[in-house]
């Protein structure tokens, strides 16, 4: 028998806005990204001293899951599948630039953009399956199909799954929580519909 | 003794910047606390950062790894060390 997977709650960060299934929770007008990241780990009351040590696309992997995370009891076994188009492409920048008087070694670790999904494991303790893949745009098949693979094959019993961009300082975040308990059904019309509400710039690189 | 206090503020100060510890005052720090496991409980990472600030601040390039567990043991070694072998 086949088994439906639902949305269960996701979380959307983007032009200062931070917002989940039910309301805008956070909102900021502030450009400056270091500072809008704190404003928001503040907001969330996080005592992660970690956080401060990470580059953006860290920071924003693990604000999203915690926004997910905290509200639900979370199993080990929570498989992490994350997708952008810039991969670690503005730390890589900053790193580049410190190569021309001393290279960082905290800017060299970060640069790959599955170091945030170890990021996000560490933090809440998962022990799972994670993927990132990088693509043009926002691929929802992509996301449903593998998602969907790790839940029925019962390697994974939660997926944390979505899109976390960040290039030359705008970010574009939408994670969603996908598990077997009723709410929004799993599929590619709805990641599509809530990833492009109110988004007037969806990410699109080609 | 007062260069050897300048040197071990500017450390503290140095460090919290290098390293991020965006919640850490200078003060918070001891001169003999250790610097790693469970003292500020800094990591491999911040072992690579504090040897780029030997060179970057003090003239100072650490060539033999072994050496930098002694060195960074607490703020006072590192003090001690930079005090003997800065070039700048």
């Amino acid at each position: 028998m086949q088994q439906d997977f639902y949305i269960k709650n996701w979380v959307k960060i983007k032009n200062g806005k931070v917002s989940n299934s039910e309301k805008v929770i956070f909102n900021s007008s502030e450009t400056d990204l270091s500072i809008f990241f704190k404003a928001v780990y503040n907001f969330l009351e996080l005592k992660y001293p970690k956080f401060h040590k990470m580059d953006g696309l860290s920071k924003l992997g693990i604000l999203g899951a915690e926004i997910l995370f905290r509200e639900h009891k979370i199993s080990p076994d929570t498989a992490l599948i994350l997708s952008n188009n810039a991969s670690s492409l503005e730390t890589d920048r900053q790193f580049h630039e410190s190569i021309s008087s001393f290279a960082s070694p905290t800017l060299f670790v970060y640069t790959l953009p599955n170091i945030v999904l170890g990021e996000i494991s560490i933090k809440f303790k998962l022990q799972s399956e994670n993927a990132f893949f990088v693509s043009d745009s926002f691929n929802a098949e992509l996301l449903k199909n593998y998602s969907e693979s790790l839940l029925t094959s019962g390697k994974s019993s939660e997926v944390l799954c979505g899109w976390l961009d960040l290039e030359n300082g705008e970010y574009d975040v939408f994670l969603c929580l996908v598990s077997p308990e009723i709410n929004m059904p799993f599929s590619e019309e709805n990641l599509k519909k809530l990833y492009f509400a109110e988004n007037e710039k969806p990410t699109s690189r080609t | 003794m007062l260069k050897m206090k300048n040197l071990q503020a500017e450390l503290k100060e140095s460090i919290i910047e290098q390293l991020n510890l965006e919640d850490m005052k200078p003060g918070d720090i001891e001169n003999d606390e250790p610097l790693f496991g469970d003292g500020l409980g800094l990591d491999s990472i911040d072992a690579l950062e504090l040897i780029v600030l030997l060179e970057k601040d003090y003239g100072i390039k650490l060539t033999d790894p072994a050496q930098s567990r002694e060195i960074f043991g607490s703020i006072n070694s590192m003090a001690e060390f930079i005090e003997a072998n800065r070039t700048q």
